[in-house]
């Protein structure tokens, strides 16, 4: 008797969600999705960048009642860094809003992976902002990616051009401790060509995910004493990796992480002994950026922010903004072709292809020091591909070096190489970038 | 009321050992069956065909490979997701590097595959049993995990360790819509419970059931340990590779050997456990309740229209999950499946109890 009385206020309770998802929506709005973890293993880093990601569109709604009058709808989804459930998030929130998600961030090298298989048939365009597949930079074959401001190759690349110029590289010894994922593994051709190229030793050593257990992996750095450490890990992978240098005693300044690996975050958990460990940076962290002006006077000091108002401007946060800004830039620039309206995922993909923000546009919007210039165009879909050295100081980030920019003409060859190769094998004809406007 | 048997008199053999003795149950079978095979392709969004019934349909089919090993033979697994990962990587060479054969052949290759490695990792379980298999059937899932993400002729030398599926091409046709994928899911789906239901009550099934229960006494009556147990591990790791193929196929795309890490074997072992062992229902109630509750339970605050946190809302989707499989697990320890049985024997009575 009680059961069923349980089980009938269940299968009401069952029926009632998916009643719901069909609901109308107002004709006015932009939807974007926004596929965030802010659980598991990785919430440490994913939090900070989905707070800015929120805070930024809210702010625009505050500020400038949205996009070009048109109100920015924001929806969540928790993926937890798993591909199924990415894939799940963003088949529930792709249809969502007059006009279908206008872009999507996954946040995840493995969601993208998925996703570039989805996203061409449902004409949604992915915004991989420092991340995804390397060779989808090439546009004329990965229509729908945009790796804005640099992929893994740049990164390695940037890497690279630093350590030699530091000294030459012949019979040097690399490792690379990377997360053993399609992320961690991406930059390896670049480093094991470079290797070649440098004459030096190249060893990558994997890193199990979530990465908490790598023991192991320094005792076998300390035995085999590397010049240099590159680390390409994410979530507590970082603070792991710093912490167990600091325990067998490995340089920390001949520690060198991505931009993924180098976050407060990452460092923090470590203490004194993050002390010296340098990571490439895309941008600075801080709060002395017009933007966070804005972001505080719309938000913080009326107590509708997403972060604690001390975590406004750590570097995943910062990097939130950009990205969230660069989705705003790109729907505004397909605006001004298609009419100030809610814009279809197809006309957002435009609005990246001929996204231009020059050093103008970028003080205009704020973020001046924040973001170098970036153009896209067809043929090439990373727009920047620049980066700086960081180190923590103990206390904040620094900056070490000034900006640095990936090869194109060695990368380009590449890229173009496995671009062909993925069209081959999937059968897609690459489009003519000459013919584009 | 409804349900009752009374004046279906049996007078054959073949009439009283048929799958479904009862009419109601043949009605109410064949009424499911119409409604999954008609009804829901005409009613269902895009969603829930790509994000909640493709996924099920092919874990069932993983849940029933498994049961078939955990449920039917005793013999405890944690290697499902490898032999799931051999089945989606078979696929994927064999499509690769024989791109003119139909892909249907290439899922039942890929299960022949799973099968091979199956039974290899079967071996150890003549001499040892229980926990110990469990920690046996563990040594595959790692070997397996480290196979395709080391060994490069797998994933045909990607630089990623990421591998994409070929179109979806049968006959010459392109399967594309949603409505097309999960048909070609239920399909295989109802072909492997079909032919699962007809094997575990035939004579490899009944020895398979023997040695779960007592394998000294099976051995005694006759039943040889060695073909029993390799033939449950063959048949099973069968199912599960064409369930991996399909869930790497048909569902990711493109995925990496993280999709089919422990915690996948770890989900399929619940969902046997919680659906109930030795049961071809079972593996349907329990995929459904292990794929689709986390999701359902994802949504509920938004219709309902409670204004949570995203973490809020996935710490309560886990605390709210958990509590369930523990309050399944406490009102009927042999799953659901025994939950809809004893159901079933209470509406034989119904309303009269006497």
């Amino acid at each position: 008797m009680k059961l069923s009385r349980i089980s009938a206020i269940a299968a009401v309770a069952m029926t009632m969600p998916l009643a719901v998802v069909g609901e109308a929506a107002a004709q006015n709005e932009q939807f974007i999705p926004s596929l965030v973890y802010r659980t598991g293993a990785y919430a440490p880093n994913g939090i900070p960048f989905a707070n800015g990601v929120n805070d930024y569109m809210a702010m625009l709604n505050d500020r400038d009642g949205g996009v070009n009058g048109v109100k920015i709808v924001l929806e969540e989804c928790e993926t937890g860094y798993a591909t199924d459930r990415g894939v799940e998030c963003y088949e529930r929130l792709k249809g969502k809003g007059p006009t279908g998600a206008a872009a999507v961030s996954p946040l995840s090298t493995g969601i993208t992976f998925a996703l570039t298989e989805k996203a061409p048939a449902d004409k949604i365009p992915l915004l991989t902002m420092g991340y995804g597949r390397s060779e989808s930079a090439d546009g004329s074959v990965f229509s729908w990616n945009f790796p804005l401001l640099g992929t893994y190759w740049s990164a390695a690349d940037i890497l690279i051009q630093h350590v030699a110029k530091k000294g030459s590289l012949k019979g040097k010894k690399i490792v690379l401790v990377y997360h053993d994922s399609p992320y961690g593994k991406e930059p390896i051709p670049v480093l094991q060509d470079h290797a070649k190229k440098h004459g030096y030793t190249f060893e990558p050593i994997p890193v199990t995910h979530p990465g908490v257990e790598q023991k192991a992996v320094w005792l076998k750095i300390r035995q085999g004493r590397p010049d240099y450490v590159f680390l390409w890990g994410w979530g507590v992978m970082n603070s792991t990796s710093i912490k167990e240098a600091a325990a067998v005693n490995y340089p920390r300044d001949k520690m060198y992480g991505v931009w993924w690996s180098g976050a407060e975050p990452d460092v923090l958990p470590a203490g004194d002994g993050a002390k010296g460990y340098n990571a490439l940076a895309l941008h600075p962290a801080g709060t002395v950026y017009e933007v966070h002006k804005d972001v505080f006077k719309h938000l913080y000091d009326k107590g509708k922010g997403m972060a604690k108002r001390d975590e406004v401007g750590h570097v995943l946060y910062n990097r939130g903004l950009i990205n969230a800004m660069l989705t705003i830039e790109a729907i505004k620039t397909a605006q001004a072709k298609f009419g100030k309206k809610p814009m279809t995922g197809d006309q957002v993909r435009w609005g990246f292809e001929n996204l231009n923000l020059t050093a103008a546009h970028i003080k205009a919007l704020g973020f001046d020091g924040l973001v170098s210039p970036l153009k896209v165009s067809c043929a090439d879909h990373e727009g920047a591909r620049k980066a700086r050295i960081q180190q923590w100081d103990g206390k904040q980030w620094v900056y070490t070096t000034e900006w640095i920019e990936a090869d194109t003409k060695y990368l380009r060859p590449k890229m173009e190489a496995a671009a062909k190769a993925y069209a081959a094998e999937k059968k897609i004809e690459a489009r003519n970038c000459a013919k584009q406007s | 009321m409804i349900y009752r048997e009374a004046g279906q008199f049996k007078t054959t053999y073949r009439a009283d050992q048929a799958v479904f003795p009862i009419l109601q149950d043949r009605i109410a079978i064949l009424l499911i069956l119409a409604v999954a095979f008609i009804g829901v392709p005409a009613l269902a969004s895009d969603y829930l065909f790509l994000a909640i019934l493709i996924p099920f349909l092919i874990l069932s089919m993983a849940a029933i490979g498994l049961n078939i090993l955990v449920g039917y033979c005793g013999q405890i697994s944690l290697g499902t997701g490898g032999f799931m990962a051999v089945g989606a990587y078979a696929a994927y060479n064999i499509a690769l590097r024989v791109p003119e054969l139909n892909l249907l052949i290439v899922f039942l290759l890929a299960g022949g595959c799973a099968a091979l490695v199956g039974v290899l990792f079967g071996i150890p379980s003549l001499r040892i049993k229980g926990f110990y298999l469990a920690v046996a059937t563990l040594a595959a899932q790692f070997f397996l995990d480290w196979l395709f993400s080391r060994v490069g002729w797998f994933t045909n030398y990607t630089a990623s360790g990421s591998v994409t599926a070929p179109q979806l091409k049968f006959f010459g046709y392109i399967v594309h819509a949603p409505t097309g994928k999960y048909l070609l899911c239920l399909c295989l789906v109802t072909v492997a419970a079909v032919v699962a239901k007809n094997l575990v009550r035939g004579r490899l099934g009944r020895s398979w059931m023997a040695i779960r229960d007592m394998d000294i006494a099976a051995e005694i009556i006759g039943i040889r340990p060695l073909q029993a147990k390799l033939s449950a591990f063959a048949v099973s790791s069968f199912f599960i590779g064409v369930s991996g193929a399909l869930w790497a196929f048909v569902y990711l795309e493109s995925w990496e050997p993280l999709a089919f890490d422990i915690n996948r074997s770890f989900s399929l072992l619940f969902m046997v456990i919680i659906g109930g062992l030795g049961s071809i229902l079972g593996c349907f109630l329990g995929a459904a309740f292990i794929t689709i509750m986390p999701i359902f339970l994802n949504q509920v605050p938004a219709a309902l229209g409670i204004p949570l946190s995203t973490a809020t809302v996935s710490h309560l989707e886990f605390m709210i999950f958990g509590a369930l499989i523990v309050f399944f697990l406490i009102v009927e320890p042999h799953g659901l499946a025994r939950l809809w049985a004893i159901g079933k024997q209470k509406l034989r009575l119904w309303p009269f109890p006497h």
